[in-house]
């Protein structure tokens, strides 16, 4: 059984108790403890159910590479499914439960998956689900559906925060062991601004549990005292619990800060996303070491032999009281003596080689360990732990020669560098011979701006397996990298590291070597997709001989934990089928992040009242408080109408339009765009960009101006005022101002750029009101100040003045049909002045209204609006604005456009007014039915309802469209369609609905 | 996440700062081109492996334009430079030149 | 004139960096030659500062130049003082192809002031904080969350915020939800 040790591990506080639930069992560990560590203390082997065949299943690594260990963890808002327990920290009160098994870990149905796994191979659903269709949707879907997944959603609302943090560095050193350290010190030493981040919570990585000796001291006391160092330079930053998550391009890299995942009861945040923009990267993250494929290694109590040996010197826990080892190195025999040293049992170690004599098998076999050599397990016996392996010569088919007793085993298949954070941004690897293992190719880095490298791996990560040139490598990582990015003082002397000798890897992709199916079948690669050496093999021989391929018909590395520990195996074995070179069937792609990382922490600050801006103009507050209900117009919210008691919002939208017709309406006009174009050049340049002419416009007066794209597409339009000799006003639509803007300073910069104008973008300046109605002149005149009379004030035109208290700007403009004054007063005084003109204007009605009783006024007056009439494909002729096209101009921005034989065409659909014969409403986009049926099968069309409105006014549907050869069609009934009911018939009219002759408006 | 240097402020800006713009040194075509003149100002670009010159405004900065050229296999920047040109300086011509012997971009290179 | 009030009136959430509007500033936006020399002499005579280098904004009080592009200067000066201003500015750069508008009421300012401002900021805006980036005087234009907006700092502990009005209180809430979430400690103080 698995069990605490007399002997306390590095990490772990026994002075400290630590109470945690796992399944709802009460259980103890101690401060220092990883999840898994404290289960194993309490001899829980087995954590999860596997995702296909519900085989139970142990931890296996003591790191990030755990596929198996996997849990539920926390409750309410802090829930968090899939979290892995090898890398979940301890605290008081953590809860945890296993996954993907029903109805319990102990006892699961779906495992009589494992009995079926013949009928299961690589692919099966894919062949299987495939007739008869309509049960893939219906049967097949929703049963396979149910049986998938791994953790649970959370349903409560993370209530945590998150955040961002931007940072620019020299140098960023990923992985904190002794090759980050060495990197990291070398770096800051050249005086190099450097920030070193280590995923786990202590520095120095493997070298703590192997400790070799750097610098004549111990590993543990170099790694403090370099710490130390870094700690007093104020040049680095150091951080724990801060993983590398991924590197892009242009030296840009992600780091992953868990804050408070190991004490959740405390203040700030929980994770903190850090955007680095570095010179230099180095990345020094180690190696993770492999399984070795032989039956049923996927028992609980088969683990890695390096997790082994850290769950004995870092958390004090023993996995078993006999431990079989089986390695293809030398590196496995620190985990036997560790284990013997601490007075545990190590019935044999398996070694696969015909040679053992470095160091390490020697100062074994003076233990008086048994060393089989030339041996492998052809098989782990048990069911739900492992009680024993049989014994075979690693050469044969598995013929047992003996079994051998143990609780728990520990492999080791050599070594993989993690390349991943090298590899995401497009290094290359090499495939070394002698060390069976991927490498970074350091010819080819990931390349920057300057088309030079800007990532290096250092240490293990880049292959160098010992101390010695794993510290030298990290130190002269550190110095290139601060040399490259621009540092180069005296970095001092590397650190020396020391090693002992050992003997050379040989390569063990099957275990034993000529295996047949029945042992093959049960030798895992993948454990979190389940999948085995089999699957691989069908997977070449139907076919999928890449890699990519490969992976996607078998799944193989492609679960959460992307197959750290199984990709190599699995492409060996993909190698060996095909009878290619392993470096020629290559890697699948490493993508970020390396792993998985909270969506919150992606989201940083953007939730709730931050999850996007939300502009307001100077009278927001206002409408807030008055029963505004709002609509969202690009970043704007604009009330579509204001409620008052219980009334609904429709009945509201007739008042309002009803009010604003017959008595007095005020409109928060303010978010319409307002750019001042100026300049000996401005009116050649507005001519450009206007299709009318805007050049002549003489001071005071007011233009209705319209733009077009180059492909004669209608932009945006607006009102013109011109201001003075040299300087325009131009409105935009409310979402166009910075559009607009950016536009015209586009042709300004890279077309006319020896033209003499600027533009500047006011909209915010100002708080824009529009006083709609007949009394509009009245409230005014009461407000007293300018004379605003017909005579003094025309129909478009503009004069400066002062309103009651207020400096202003007059605009005698209208979008409703209605006499109308747009008035600007500085966005300081808006809201007193829409209050000032609400007190004034009780006696003659006023009452403010919202966007859709300006969008039904504009309907009814047959007024365009830009997003309803056009998307894009409209021309001014589509919407009979030739008026607007000016003739006299030689050139603006469409003319060319509207000449091409599309835009001249006849056929074209053109905007009309439509009425429906029972004075419905049109939906809003329905389509004008014509007779036949296009090529599809589809029925055919011959025009659609761009805008369509309940008129209070007319008390009847409104509607204006897009139909072909409108405007010579009038009087003519079409019908329309509608969702889920008959068509309905409308007659085709003259888009002015109402005072068609402009009498209201111009009094 | 490419870095550009804005021309204009010296600053190495974040991609997140920039708006991207196409194709650089595109010949306007109005009133009295040809039809065929006209659809390639309109609709034809480069579309090219390696070299390549293109618009980016520092939209959340000066908001001013500048063109640059960038390989887009690699995305190793040549250079960015002032829009108010019609075609590549000739220090960014060379700068491509010494990184990218035989390079040809429409009619240059 | 009545009831002027600027974007969040005021508005401050007290702490260990505090984030307070500043209430309503005098802004023009200049467009013209900057290497002119009455545009020059006209902007340093309103506000009593040196011409600002590119990439700088010199400040002192409620007034200053900030360099906001290689044809735009932002002339800071009192609220009151800006129809003056204007008028001068005409009056100096007469005959000469400029544009001076007001921009005073479409922007709000906020003040982030405490030890670990630069935290704050970094928190919302890619650009380089680092002190030897980043220092007394030095002005950038870039996102803030996803909005535009301008900074610099006042003095070491110091940054002033620029954005439109209209996002002032996103650009707020931002602000004071970063400085809530306490120091990072990445930075060095200044040299």
């Amino acid at each position: 059984m698995s069990t605490r040790l007399a002997k306390s591990g590095r990490f772990i506080n026994k002075s400290k108790q630590v109470s945690f639930t796992f399944n709802g069992k009460s259980l103890q560990g101690f401060e220092g403890d990883t999840l898994a560590s404290a289960l194993l203390a309490n001899d829980q082997l087995l954590v999860g159910r596997s995702f296909k065949y519900h085989r139970p299943r142990g931890v296996i690594a003591s790191g990030a590479e755990e596929p198996n260990g996997l849990v539920n963890l926390g409750k309410g808002a802090q829930f968090e499914p899939n979290a892995r327990v090898t890398t979940t920290e301890l605290f008081d009160g953590l809860t945890a439960e296993s996954q993907n098994h029903w109805p319990s870990l102990e006892f699961d149905v779906g495992a009589i998956n494992t009995h079926l796994s013949r009928f299961l191979p690589a692919g099966f659903y894919y062949k299987m689900f495939m007739y008869p269709r309509a049960f893939w949707k219906h049967v097949y879907e929703p049963i396979i559906r149910k049986s998938a997944g791994l953790g649970k959603a959370p349903v409560a609302r993370d209530e945590d925060t998150y955040e961002y943090f931007h940072v620019h560095a020299d140098v960023l050193v990923f992985g904190g062991g002794i090759a980050g350290l060495a990197a990291a010190l070398a770096a800051a030493k050249s005086g190099a601004r450097v920030i070193l981040m280590e995923q786990t919570a202590h520095w120095g990585g493997r070298a703590l549990v192997d400790q070799p000796t750097i610098d004549g001291m111990a590993a543990e006391d170099w790694i403090t005292q370099t710490v130390k160092t870094l700690e007093a330079m104020d040049n680095v930053t150091l951080r724990t619990r801060c993983m590398g998550a991924g590197v892009y391009d242009h030296g840009y890299a992600l780091g992953y800060e868990r804050l408070r995942d190991h004490t959740p009861d405390s203040d700030g945040p929980r994770h903190r996303l850090w955007r680095v923009r570095a010179e230099q990267i180095v990345t020094a993250t180690g190696a993770i070491e492999r399984p070795i494929s032989f039956c049923s290694n996927d028992l609980p109590g088969v683990l890695l032999a390096s997790a082994v040996r850290d769950y004995v010197a870092n958390f004090g826990v023993s996995l078993g009281d006999r431990t079989i080892i089986v390695t293809n190195n030398d590196d496995a025999y620190r985990t036997a003596i560790t284990l013997v040293e601490e007075g545990l049992t190590v019935p044999a170690i398996i070694d696969t080689r015909a040679k053992a004599d470095g160091e390490l098998p020697q100062m074994a076999r003076a233990m008086g360990i048994r060393v089989e050599l030339g041996k492998g397990i052809a098989k782990a016996k048990g069911t739900k732990r492992v009680t024993g392996v049989v014994l075979c010569a690693q050469a044969g088919e598995g013929a047992p020669l003996e079994e051998i007793a143990c609780d728990c085993v520990a492999m080791s298949g050599g070594w993989s560098p993690v390349v991943h954070l090298w590899s995401h941004c497009g290094g290359k690897l090499n495939w070394d011979e002698d060390q069976a293992m991927f490498r970074p190719d350091n010819e080819r880095p990931p390349t920057g701006a300057d088309g030079a490298g800007f990532v290096t791996c250092a240490g293990i990560a880049n292959g160098h397996l010992y101390t010695a040139e794993g510290v030298a490598d990290g130190f002269a990582a550190g110095r290139a990298a601060a040399k490259a990015a621009g540092h180069s003082q005296k970095p001092g002397q590397p650190p020396h590291g020391e090693d002992v000798q050992e003997g050379p890897i040989t390569p063990v992709w099957m275990m034993p070597q000529g295996a047949g199916y029945e042992l093959r079948s049960k030798a895992w690669l993948d454990y979190q997709n389940d999948v085995k050496v089999t699957d691989v093999q069908l997977a070449a021989r139907e076919g999928f001989e890449s890699v990519e391929h490969a992976k996607r018909y078998t799944t193989l590395g492609m679960a959460t934990d992307q197959g750290k520990i199984s990709n190599i195996n699995g492409l060996a074995i993909l190698a060996d089928t095909l009878g290619a070179e392993i470096p020629d069937v290559g890697t699948t792609t490493f993508r970020p992040p390396y792993t998985p990382i909270s969506l919150a922490s992606i989201a940083g600050h953007a939730r709730n009242e931050l999850f996007q801006p939300i502009r307001k103009t100077p009278i927001s507050d206002w409408h807030s408080a008055n029963g505004a209900h709002y609509e969202p117009v690009g970043q704007w919210r604009r009330p579509y109408a204001y409620l008052r008691g219980d009334e609904s919002v429709h009945d509201a939208v007739n008042r309002e339009v009803i009010n604003a017709r017959e008595n007095l309406g005020l409109l928060d006009a303010s978010t319409l765009g307002k750019l001042v174009v100026s300049g000996p050049d401005a009116g050649r340049f507005l001519d450009m960009m206007y299709t009318n002419m805007m050049s002549t416009l003489p001071v005071g007066k007011c233009r209705y101006g319209l733009m077009c794209t180059e492909n004669g597409f209608l932009m945006d339009d607006g009102v013109v005022a011109r201001i003075d000799d040299q300087t325009w006003l131009c409105h935009t639509t409310t979402g166009g101002a910075e559009r607009i803007h950016g536009w015209m300073e586009d042709w300004l910069q890279c077309e006319w750029w020896d033209w003499k104008v600027y533009v500047a973008n006011v909209t915010e300046q100002y708080a824009q009101v529009a006083v709609v109605g007949p009394n509009a002149r009245k409230v005014l005149e009461k407000l007293g100040g300018m004379d605003v009379s017909k005579e003094a004030l025309p129909f478009m035109q503009w004069a400066d003045g002062r309103i009651g208290a207020f400096d202003c700007r007059a605009y005698r403009i209208s979008f409703s049909g209605e006499l109308s004054y747009e008035i600007a007063v500085p966005a300081s005084q808006g809201a007193a002045f829409w209050n000032a003109l609400l007190d004034a204007g009780a006696e003659f009605g006023a009452m403010p209204y919202g966007t859709e009783a300006l969008h039904i006024m504009r309907a009814e007056k047959g007024f365009i609006m830009i997003g309803d009439e056009t998307d894009g494909t409209v021309i001014p002729q589509d919407l009979n604005l030739q008026w607007a096209l000016s003739k006299k101009k030689d050139d603006y921005l469409g003319k060319r456009a509207h000449l091409r034989s599309h835009m001249a065409s006849p056929d074209r659909w053109k905007l009309v007014g439509l009425k429906t014969l029972d004075g419905s409403v049109l939906e809003d986009g329905a389509y004008a039915i014509a007779d036949g049926t296009n090529a599809n099968g589809q029925g055919n069309t011959q025009g659609r309802v761009t805008s369509t409105y309940y008129s209070p006014t007319l008390k009847r549907g409104i509607a204006m469209g897009l139909v072909h050869n409108g405007p010579s069609r009038m009087g003519e009934v079409i019908s329309f369609t509608r969702i889920g009911a008959a068509p309905v018939q409308a007659r085709i009219v003259d888009p002015v609905f109402v005072d068609k002759d402009g009498e209201k408006q111009n009094v | 996440m490419l870095i550009l240097h804005c021309p204009y402020c010296g600053v190495d800006v974040d991609e997140t700062d920039l708006h991207a713009g196409g194709e650089a040194h595109l010949h306007r075509e109005s009133t009295g081109s040809s039809d065929q003149d006209f659809e390639n100002y309109l609709f034809m670009r480069e579309n090219p492996k390696g070299v390549h010159f293109e618009r980016w405004q520092h939209a959340f900065g000066c908001g001013k334009w500048f063109l640059a050229a960038r390989c887009t296999t690699t995305l190793e920047v040549f250079g960015t430079y002032s829009a108010q040109t019609t075609e590549p300086p000739q220090d960014i011509q060379d700068a491509i030149t010494h990184k990218r012997q035989g390079w040809s971009w429409r009619n240059f290179g | 004139m009545s009831d002027v009030v600027s974007a969040l009136n005021g508005k401050s959430m007290p702490g260990d960096v505090t984030i307070t509007e500043a209430g309503l500033r005098g802004m023009i936006t200049l467009r013209g030659d900057l290497g002119n020399s009455r545009v020059r002499s006209v902007c340093t005579g309103l506000t009593g500062v040196d011409f600002p280098l590119q990439g700088q904004a010199n400040c002192v009080g409620e007034q200053g130049l900030a360099w906001m592009s290689p044809d735009e200067v932002l002339v800071l000066v009192r609220h009151d003082a800006v129809d003056a201003a204007l008028a001068k500015i005409a009056n100096s750069l007469k005959n000469q192809h400029h544009l001076a508008v007001n921009v005073s009421d479409a922007r709000a300012v906020i003040m982030v002031e405490g030890a670990f401002a630069r935290d704050v900021i970094a928190r919302l805006a890619p650009a380089d904080l680092h002190p030897q980036s980043f220092a007394t005087g030095t002005i950038r234009r870039t996102r803030l969350g996803q909005i535009a907006a301008a900074f610099w700092m006042r003095d070491e502990t110091t940054f002033e915020v620029i954005c439109f009005r209209s996002v002032a209180q996103y650009a707020f809430d931002m602000l004071a939800n970063a400085a809530a979430a306490g120091p990072v400690g990445h930075f060095p103080a200044a040299q």
